[in-house]
């Protein structure tokens, strides 16, 4: 089965020097939730313009679904469905024009048309909206309504770029659930940017981390924990200006190792985190260091991300 | 071929949708060249006195010059809407689907071009309202309606191609400040050509108002000049079909900026 999408060194500036992607590759297989993760400006949205066919890169390859997305992007097109960050709805349109309009482009009609627009509607719970202007409705309504929009046409290929970004919790896991429910249920690849590290843990079946336009880290959640070998141990030091006086100190403490500060925060790894906490409170005290917070974490993907993005996930 | 017909259908009903449902933003399309045609119809009542005017009735005069600053004027402003769509993601929405790129461009110049025809419609009642005769009958009306839609349709396209490689509303505001009154009083909308300077008539042969204009006075004088209104026409209907293919070419500029 072929690769439902394949990148290879993509890259892309735009006007004014920014270099917005450098060197970046991937591949997500047939049938997989692949989720990208990283900050903004890391390249996440301009990989996802390339591989929707909305951008064009300044060098390398890609395919979605098979096709080549420079020489064929009309076949991408009607391959995959797009939930993009801005939501792209008609405010002066019913749920249900939305929807209709949106099949007819991709040329699904009549009777067809309609049955799928029913059951996209069922489904995502819109029914009773469906006949009013969507101008009026909630956030996360409307973000239902941007996924429903995209499956219309049974895409092969799905990408949701941030789909949650601006939603309220609640609502925010109730995607989660519909997602989790997609990538089981319909037999399609799903391509995920976020910079929810939950979110991405939760979701994808694998990742990769993305930091200045290529991907510096990837695999499953598993074996990028798995990579991290003992506790996470976090200090928040009371004054940023103890930074140089407890660097001093920590360097002082055996059990710690990967030291790495950021500003008041200082993060690091310990194989017993438990036992190295208070050696480092005490050397720290001892040099007149005052300390706001401690944690000990079993490894986390902010972890992940901080070893191999070099700094602090800060989304 | 069958494709981008259907798709210029469904993008243009989906813009008409959403027209209809300001009918505050109707009204204002239908008062505004009705303010005009009052103003203009009483403030130059008597140059018609003029030696050389060649006009018996000002009001006569004056109604293809109102339809034709009309034109200019509303569709001038078609880029906002492109701006708009841009910025509210519908126009990546729809770019990422199969539609056919100049179904995008020709169903926002479809819309632009049913609402001229409706505001023409009612700047000729208005006017037979105010007693104006149109001794070219409904053939000269006619070819006023079609001149109109041409030169809107040229202005439109104008309008969206400014939107989609400037990305800013100042920049059409801007351009549209300075182009509409220059454009409509180096025409023959409002004063006779044989009246002008002679460099200002030099400047109007070449503007695309006074081939309107041209056009339609020849098809609605009491004795009809057809070849005037077919080279007119020509030239403002090969205008057209340049401006919307240059508009639809803006989407290669996009896709670099995006």
């Amino acid at each position: 089965m072929t690769d439902a999408v394949t990148a290879h060194n993509l890259g892309k500036s735009y006007p004014g020097g920014v270099r917005a992607l450098d060197g970046l590759s991937l591949t997500v297989r047939a049938g997989e939730v692949f989720g990208l993760l990283g900050p903004n400006g890391a390249g996440k949205s301009t990989t996802v313009k390339i591989l929707t066919t909305l951008a064009r890169p300044d060098s390398g390859t890609a395919t979605v679904a098979g096709h080549d997305v420079l020489r064929h992007p009309d076949r991408v097109r009607r391959a995959i469905g797009v939930v993009a960050q801005r939501s792209g709805l008609d405010p002066m349109a019913s749920g249900r024009d939305n929807l209709a309009l949106q099949g007819r482009l991709f040329g699904v009609r009549g009777r067809a048309l309609r049955s799928r627009v029913d059951d996209l509607l069922e489904r995502f719970d819109l029914t009773g909206a469906a006949g009013r202007v969507v101008r009026g409705w909630s956030g996360g309504m409307q973000r239902r309504l941007d996924v429903a929009m995209a499956l219309v046409h049974r895409p092969e290929v799905l990408f949701l770029d941030e789909p949650t970004t601006g939603l309220d919790p609640e609502v925010r896991g109730a995607m989660w659930a519909e997602i989790g429910r997609l990538a089981t249920e319909e037999s399609m690849a799903i391509l995920l940017t976020t910079h929810y590290l939950d979110e991405a843990d939760r979701l994808a079946a694998r990742l990769a981390i993305v930091d200045g336009g290529r991907i510096v880290a990837e695999g499953t959640p598993a074996e990028l924990k798995g990579e991290l070998r003992g506790d996470a141990v976090h200090l928040e030091l009371a004054k940023a200006a103890d930074e140089p006086r407890a660097r001093q100190a920590i360097g002082t403490v055996t059990r710690l190792r990967e030291v790495s500060f950021d500003g008041r925060l200082v993060s690091a790894r310990a194989d017993d985190g438990a036992a190295a906490v208070p050696a480092a409170l005490a050397a720290l005290e001892s040099a007149g260091v005052g300390v706001a917070t401690v944690t000990v974490a079993r490894p986390s993907l902010d972890d992940v991300y901080l070893r191999h993005a070099g700094r602090r996930f800060a989304a | 071929m069958t494709t981008l017909v259907s798709h210029t259908f469904w993008m243009t009903n989906r813009r008409l949708k959403v027209l209809v449902k300001q009918p505050a933003f109707v009204l204002i399309l239908l008062v505004q060249p009705a303010i005009w045609l009052f103003l203009f119809g009483n403030l130059f009542r008597r140059v018609v006195e003029l030696p050389h005017f060649g006009a018996a009735s000002y009001l006569d005069y004056l109604v293809p010059g109102v339809v034709v600053m009309t034109a200019v004027s509303s569709n001038m402003w078609a880029g906002m809407g492109m701006l708009e769509e841009i910025e509210r993601g519908t126009m990546n929405r729809l770019l990422t689907t199969p539609v056919a790129r100049s179904a995008i461009m020709n169903a926002a110049v479809v819309e632009q071009a049913l609402s001229t025809t409706v505001q023409v419609v009612a700047i000729i009642l208005l006017g037979l309202v105010a007693g104006a005769e149109y001794p070219g009958g409904p053939a000269g009306l006619t070819v006023l309606t079609l001149a109109a839609i041409l030169l809107g349709t040229i202005f439109s396209a104008l309008s969206n191609t400014i939107g989609m490689l400037a990305r800013q509303r100042e920049t059409i505001i801007g351009i549209n400040s300075m182009l509409l009154l220059p454009l409509t009083f180096l025409s023959s909308a409002f004063m006779a050509e044989t009246l002008m300077p002679e460099w200002m008539r030099t400047v109007a042969a070449a503007n695309p108002v006074n081939w309107a204009l041209d056009a339609a006075r020849a098809a609605m004088s009491t004795d009809p000049d057809g070849e005037t209104v077919l080279i007119r026409g020509g030239w403002l209907l090969a205008a057209a079909v340049a401006m919307l293919l240059l508009s639809t070419r803006t989407f290669r500029a996009y896709q670099k900026s995006v």
